[in-house]
């Protein structure tokens, strides 16, 4: 055998292996492609034996190929089957040639699913490694669906070296099957906390990828991360935690606060410049979300601003550039500090390192105020001209631009500067935005008014020296600004000094070379021009020599190849040829040439069309037209399509159609037209309406006071601006200076100190003459909102999802299992897949906890997405009202179910989060609850006001021990007391919960939101169990969620005397059926102690389990409570006889459903059917679903009017399923159960709770 | 998250790829290429960040490179990945490729890019960090190519000869393209364990 092998190997020792063939593709230089070919059909050779190792060999090679540019995809059957291979060696170079060439499209892929899943349950480790590593490359969506489970388990593989790999592959199968992320999340995060720094790590990299994209919906790890930032030691996990605070703190000021200080301190301490870097980037974002009202952060900006200036006059230049990067950063929200620092960052522009100057330019673009524009602005002209690469050219004129451009030329003094300046860019060669400098040209002239004299002069020479601009090839892109010239010259013709010269330079033959587009509003606006010279001597000279120069060279564009300019230039020659005819008549034509293209054009805002709402009715999706039916397939159509006879209906219906029908219906249409508000018509009105506009004509235009000669010959030179501006400057300051001293004499005391006009401030300068710059026009009734679309292709928009809720029965991940209805049982099943999924059964009671935390989160996102997930609670906005309310029964079923289950610690997380912000250092405790409240109060919803009500209060008793330890240690010793005494509090409240049984109304009240329109009465389902002068019991049964055959009694005993009452023994004769649980060893007889004593005046409760045999019949149980009552000098033995009330009722548990599992579940036919009617029943619709939900445990499913589905589960799993419809206080109600005898008793229970009421 | 690894030499030759997002093969080559003139027309004493080029990522991908003798080390990242740390993972990267190949060089990555290939699948997965700690990395690399040797046994020996042979008529393979300036300033690798 071995000796077989030995000789198999020696065969193919000679076969060609990676490194020969790399070798032969070395010594093949000239003809590389032709060597390759023949080494692929060697290749293809090779994959065809049978032997394993000669196909390794031959995928190891295509995978080299592949980097070399080869498609090998052909091969990636072959790739599979290498994978598939037992041997390791062969197993890696198959999943290395997978990764390298697999993707989504691949079809082989779904080959691999089973033998991923084979190798991920390999038990050797590097076999499992490899697989990962391979499918982190090309997992698709049914890879990750399909393996998500495996993957799962893997996360708590033994070996640290398969954990930390499971996890990080995690963060791919997220992304590619969404619905993975909540099942999975729970063993993510306690990654966190894994012994192995490595898979801590790559836990934490997933945590912080996948909260990049969702922040929101991490924002309660907050805490964990904290922990973790203070206690790692490892760079890496400390730069992704911070970086991951980064992105946390816009969300949440309080955790700013609370991060400042260990940031600094880190700052301070840490020897790594990559973590100091990040620091100070978090501190950074902090301080942006704080920007507002903290003005003691001031020291932390300087220190972040101080480190920076040293990373950036550190020699190294990743420094540097580090530096300038985090620097762009601050200068958003604090300007002045980064302001101070210019000195560092002109000298930055000089930097030999072309990315270090863009990041500069980057900064000068919040550095520039109105005092500094012009000489930053002339500094950038310098580089302009130096700069080498047109990239870095393009991008110093972009920003030139963008500078000066910036909040509506906030910072442009002097706008003939400006122009000056567009002009100048005019004369770089090569650049490629020529259209920018267009734009802007176009803006400035058609927003600032009193430019434009200047603007048109300017406009005018460029269109003369069109040549050097056009001249060379190379200079195409800037040819763009002689559109915006030629507009501007005949849009404002009227300033022109000499229209005869510009427009013989708009219809020089030469023109005709230039860009169709650019020809086009040549012709356009020589006509513009045209009636200028028209209007300013009719009949003279001008006019005449302007009109054979029309006649003479339109000729030449009427032939052009485009068409836009050919039509134009015919129209408007015969337009000339027309006024010619007419003037020989002697007819005055002139005024109404001009009228030609009377009227102005304003500027509209870029977003106007998106910002006009959608009017009311108005469905945009709408068919205008009946929609093609579909019976009208591709089978009919090809067949008139290749026949030869003509469609016969189309021909008739033409004649068909008399003159007298299309007159009527033109009439119709016209009439339809008129009354469509959104049909433009085609009267002249539409121009009126803009000059009637206010704010348009009235703004008084204010004469240009003219520093500046207006005539530069030739293109002017920005430079001498800038020194007439200083000049400018100076005497503007001595006038003030003047004036304020003779105010002074005016005023002979003034109050205080004016301030003498020392260094010069922002509102010193005035500029060079008043401006009005024209803002653009929006829509009357746009939308303010300005939000930006996202990408709707980003596949971390499918990540979204709240974490915080508990999972649904229905989510967990598939397994693999035979096929079966799995859905129709889901609801049966659920408990043993829950078990399955989260890891401890424990955690399944906090679920119901956690559904209360939901309407708060609601209320705090907003989130639409969110919503519709929920769906299975709140169907429609007309539902929230019971939505909130209805999470009642849940607050006290869950708190009898506590016995059973001790709160989860992902709840207390939630609660805990706004606990650990409050103790921030800075007193925000009470601010932070009251925003809070302030903000459920302000919501108008009553929604938010029955949503805050019933979360409050859970939050406050529910913090057990278990958490309290937990968020201890977070804590500082100062808050101790604090929460001593919210402890305290929370003690009371716990005592008083039950026996107020309308604990969610009072709670309500306290908090002082309830506003609700029609709020629920209060409501309980604790019931007398029994009386006397001593003692009063009352109970109430739940199901236990964790076992199908116990249900959960909890009585509060209140003492009612003024004695002492001890030694409480609870009995009760169990029957066949129904027993109570007794501790192992008592007999079937004894009580059971009560596990406490009653003081006078208090109550307090205990719980009591009993096991059932049969759920589907009510049942009593006699039972007796022995006590005794002591008084001072005397103690008596007491007892009082009992029955206790097994109603089927309290063998429901709530249990949410899913619309669609709901259906299915009706469709099995399983079920069969009862019905009842209730007469006289007045209270509202949504009060009736309360109780039934709150008395008998159900959950709506789905609600629309006035009729609601609902279902319920017992704890053995029947299935009950009501349908509620009201009518005229008649309540009708079917209901399907699987249990004929436990469906008729509910509805006989349900029956008698409401004719109590 | 990782984009891309790209190892190519001074002339633009690849001589590693490893795409964390499918682009096919053509767009691939474009991307090297585009990649080699952004980073190649760079000088010396330049920092290492480059904004992206055209084809891969947007605004939000950087490209942190480095240059070790005749190859240039490039990783195509986003945002959420720290400048430096990068940095110091690409050093990180040639010191383990050192150890590994014992004095690498250009050869040696020519050669043997499937090994260099599997070193770097301990150290980056699907485009996020696995390890950062390179004896933990070497450990890792070492265990799997004992099990390869074991695998091969007697069968793999004459292979392994053969191959010794083929590789003793080579004159022309030298072996002094060594990395040598490894000692490029590292700002704070001592502190990455």
């Amino acid at each position: 055998m071995a000796l077989k092998i030995v000789k198999g190997s020696i065969d193919r020792m000679f076969d060609k292996n990676l490194q020969d063939l790399v070798r032969g593709i070395r010594n093949h230089k000239e003809e590389e492609a032709k060597y390759i070919s023949t080494c692929i059909d060697e290749i293809k050779q090779e994959l065809k034996q049978d032997n394993i190792a000669v196909k390794a060999n031959a995928v190891c090679k295509l995978t080299y190929l592949q980097m070399l540019g080869y498609d090998v995809s052909w091969a990636a059957f072959n790739i599979v089957e290498v994978m598939s291979s037992s041997k390791f060696t062969y197993k890696r170079i198959g999943y290395l040639a997978a990764s390298q060439c697999f993707h989504e499209s691949t079809d082989v892929i779904m080959l691999t699913t089973n033998q991923i899943r084979k190798d991920l349950s390999s038990p050797n480790q590097y076999d499992t490694g490899v697989a990962l590593t391979g499918l982190s490359c090309f997992v698709t969506p049914d890879l990750a669906r399909d393996l998500a489970n495996d993957i799962m388990t893997l996360m708590s593989h033994t070996k640290p070296y398969i954990r930390k790999k499971a996890v990080l592959i995690m963060y791919k199968v997220f992304l590619k099957y969404p619905e993975s992320l909540r099942p999975a999340f729970p063993r993510l995060k306690e990654k966190l906390e894994d012994p192995d720094p490595g898979v801590q790590s790559a836990a934490v990299n997933v945590i912080c990828e996948l909260a990049r994209r969702n922040p929101k919906n991490y924002l309660s790890l907050a805490p964990l991360f904290f922990k973790l930032m203070t206690s790692s030691t490892n760079n890496w996990v400390l730069i992704k935690i911070i970086k991951l605070f980064g992105a946390l703190t816009p969300l949440e000021p309080r955790l700013g606060k609370k991060l400042i200080e260990p940031l600094t301190n880190l700052i301070h301490s840490t020897s790594a410049m990559s973590l100091l870097y990040e620091c100070v980037n978090t501190v950074i974002a902090v301080l942006i979300s704080l920007s507002s009202g903290m003005p003691n952060h001031s020291a932390s900006i300087q220190l972040c601003v101080q480190k920076l200036r040293i990373l950036i006059e550190d020699s190294d230049q990743n420094l540097k550039y580090l530096g300038l990067l985090a620097m762009s950063k601050i200068l958003k929200t604090h300007p002045k500090s980064v302001q101070s620092h210019k000195d560092l960052i002109l000298q930055c522009l000089d930097d030999k390192d072309e990315s270090i100057r863009l990041r500069a330019l980057d900064l000068l673009y919040g550095m520039v105020s109105k005092k500094n524009l012009m000489e930053i602005v002339k500094k950038l002209m310098l580089h302009v001209d130096k700069a080498e690469g047109t990239t870095y050219r393009d991008e110093l004129l972009t920003k030139i631009i963008d500078i000066c451009s910036q909040s509506n030329y906030q910072y442009i003094t002097n706008f003939e500067w400006y122009i000056s300046i567009l002009v100048e860019l005019t004369r770089l060669e090569g650049t490629r935005h020529g259209h920018l400098i267009a734009s802007q040209m176009l803006d400035v002239a058609i927003r600032v008014k009193a430019i434009r004299g200047f603007a048109v002069a300017q406009m005018a020479t460029l269109l003369d020296n069109a040549h050097l601009l056009t001249g060379n090839v190379q200079r195409k892109g800037i040819c763009e600004v002689l559109y915006a010239a030629a507009w501007i010259c005949g849009e404002f013709s009227e300033h022109l000094e000499n229209p005869m010269q510009t427009l013989e330079a708009m219809l020089r033959p030469k023109v005709a070379t230039l860009p169709g587009h650019i020809q086009a509003v040549y012709v356009q606006n020589a006509a513009k021009l045209f009636a200028t010279v028209l209007k300013s001597g009719e009949g003279s000279a001008d006019s005449t020599a302007a009109q054979e120069m029309m006649i003479e060279r339109l000729p030449l564009f009427v032939q052009s190849a485009n068409l836009e300019v050919q039509e134009r230039a015919s129209c408007i020659l015969q337009l000339v040829k027309y006024i010619q005819k007419l003037q020989q008549k002697d007819v005055e034509i002139a005024e109404e040439v001009i009228a030609l293209f009377a009227g102005e054009l304003n500027p509209v805002a870029p977003k106007a069309q998106k910002k006009v709402p959608v009017p009311e009715g108005l469905d945009l999706d709408a068919w205008i037209n009946e929609p093609p039916s579909e019976s009208e397939s591709e089978d009919e159509q090809p067949k008139a399509i290749f026949s030869k006879e003509e469609p016969k209906h189309s021909r008739p219906r033409h004649t068909e159609v008399d003159e007298k029908e299309l007159a009527k219906r033109r009439e119709a249409r016209k009439q339809e037209q008129a009354n469509n508000p959104f049909y433009i018509k085609a009267s002249p009105s539409s121009q009126k309406v803009y000059q009637e506009a206010p704010g348009v004509e009235h703004i008084p235009v204010v004469q240009i006071d003219l520093t500046v000669p207006l005539k530069v010959p030739g293109l002017p030179m920005s430079d001498q601006y800038v020194k007439l501006e200083e000049e400018r400057r100076q005497k503007d300051r001595a006038d003030k200076k003047k004036k304020e001293k003779k105010k002074r004499k005016e005023k002979r005391s003034g109050r205080g100190k004016k301030h003498d006009s020392g260094p010069e401030s922002e509102e010193d300068i005035t500029p060079a003459h008043m401006v009005d710059i024209v803002t653009e026009e929006m829509p009357e009734n746009a939308l303010p909102s300005d939000d930006d679309d996202k990408d709707p292709n980003d596949p971390h928009k499918a990540l979204d999802i709240d974490l915080d809720k508990p999972l649904a029965d229905s989510e967990k991940l598939p397994v693999r299992s035979h096929r079966a209805a799995e859905v129709l049982k889901s609801p049966a099943e659920d408990g043993d897949a829950e078990r399955s999924v989260s890891q401890e059964p424990k955690k399944k009671s906090s679920k119901e906890k956690k559904e209360k935390k939901k309407d708060k989160d609601r209320d705090r996102k907003k989130s639409k997405e969110e919503k519709k997930k929920k769906k299975h609670k709140h169907e429609d906005k007309g539902e929230d009202l019971l939505g909130g309310q209805e999470d009642e029964p849940v607050v006290q079923s869950e708190e009898t179910s506590e016995v059973a289950a001790p709160p989860s610690s992902t709840t207390a997380e939630v609660s805990d989060l706004d606990f650990w912000l409050s103790n921030a250092p800075v007193p925000s405790n009470t601010q932070g609850a009251a925003t809070v409240a302030a903000a459920a109060a302000a919501d108008p919803v009553p929604e938010a006001a029955s949503g805050a009500a019933p979360d409050s209060e859970p939050e406050e008793p529910k913090d057990t021990e278990a958490e309290e330890t937990k968020s201890s240690k977070h804590k500082k010793k100062k808050q101790k007391k604090e929460k001593e005494e919210k402890e305290k509090k929370k003690k009371k409240k716990h005592h008083h919960h039950h026996r107020h049984s309308d604990a969610g109304g009072e709670e309500s009240v306290q908090n002082g939101t309830v506003e609700e329109e029609e709020p629920l009465p209060p409501m309980s389902n604790y019931c007398l169990l029994a009386e006397n002068s001593y003692i009063k019991m009352v109970n109430d049964i739940q199901g236990n969620l964790q076992d199908g055959s116990q249900v959960v009694v909890s009585v509060i005993f209140e003492n009612k005397c003024e004695s002492f009452l001890k030694s409480m023994e609870f009995n009760v004769l169990d029957s066949l059926n129904s027993k109570l649980q007794r501790p192992e060893g008592s007999g079937a007889h004894d009580g059971l102690t009560v596990p406490f004593q009653l003081p006078p005046g208090v109550s307090n409760e205990a719980r009591f389990v009993f096991t059932m045999q049969s759920i589907v019949m009510p049942q009593k149980l006699k039972g007796t409570l022995t006590f005794i009552v002591k008084n001072e000098d005397s103690s008596t033995h007491e007892k009082l006889d009992f029955k206790l009330h097994f109603t089927c009722t309290s063998y429901l548990i709530t249990t949410p459903c899913y619309s669609d599992a709901f259906a299915k579940l009706l469709e099995s036919g399983d079920l069969k059917c009862s019905s009842v009617k209730l007469e006289g029943i007045s209270m509202p619709f949504h009060h009736l679903l309360a109780r039934i939900c709150f008395h008998h445990h159900f959950s709506v499913v789905e609600r629309i009017d006035s009729c609601a589905s609902m279902y319920s589960r017992s704890i053995q799993g029947h299935h009950v399923c009501l349908l509620v419809k009201t009518s005229d206080q008649t309540v009708s109600i079917d209901a399907k159960c699987d249990e004929p005898t436990l469906l008729g008793n509910v509805l006989d229970e349900i029956k008698q709770t409401f004719s109590q009421c | 998250m990782i984009k891309a690894i790209l190892i190519f030499n001074n002339h633009g030759k690849p001589r590693l790829s490893k795409f964390y997002e499918h682009y096919n093969e053509d767009i691939e080559q474009q991307i090297i290429r585009e990649t080699f003139h952004l980073v190649s027309k760079r000088d010396e004493n330049v920092c290492n960040f480059l904004e992206g080029g055209m084809l891969i990522g947007g605004s939000d991908y950087k490209l942190i490179y480095r240059h070790y003798a005749t190859l240039y080390f490039v990783f195509c990242v986003d945002s959420s990945e720290s400048e430096l740390g990068i940095l110091d993972l690409i050093q990180v990267f040639v010191e383990t490729l050192d150890k590994c190949f014992e004095n690498v060089c250009e050869l040696d990555l020519i050669f043997h890019v499937d090994k260099v290939h599997n070193i770097l699948a301990e150290m980056v997965m699907g485009g996020m960090v696995l390890e950062t700690n390179m004896n933990e990395i070497i450990m890792q690399v070492d265990a799997q190519n004992k099990m390869e040797k074991s695998e091969a046994g007697i069968a793999g020996a004459p292979a392994r000869a053969v191959s010794a042979v083929k590789n003793m008529n080579l004159p022309e393979m030298p072996r002094n393209i060594n990395i040598g300036d490894i000692s490029i300033k590292v700002p704070n690798l001592p502190s990455f364990k």
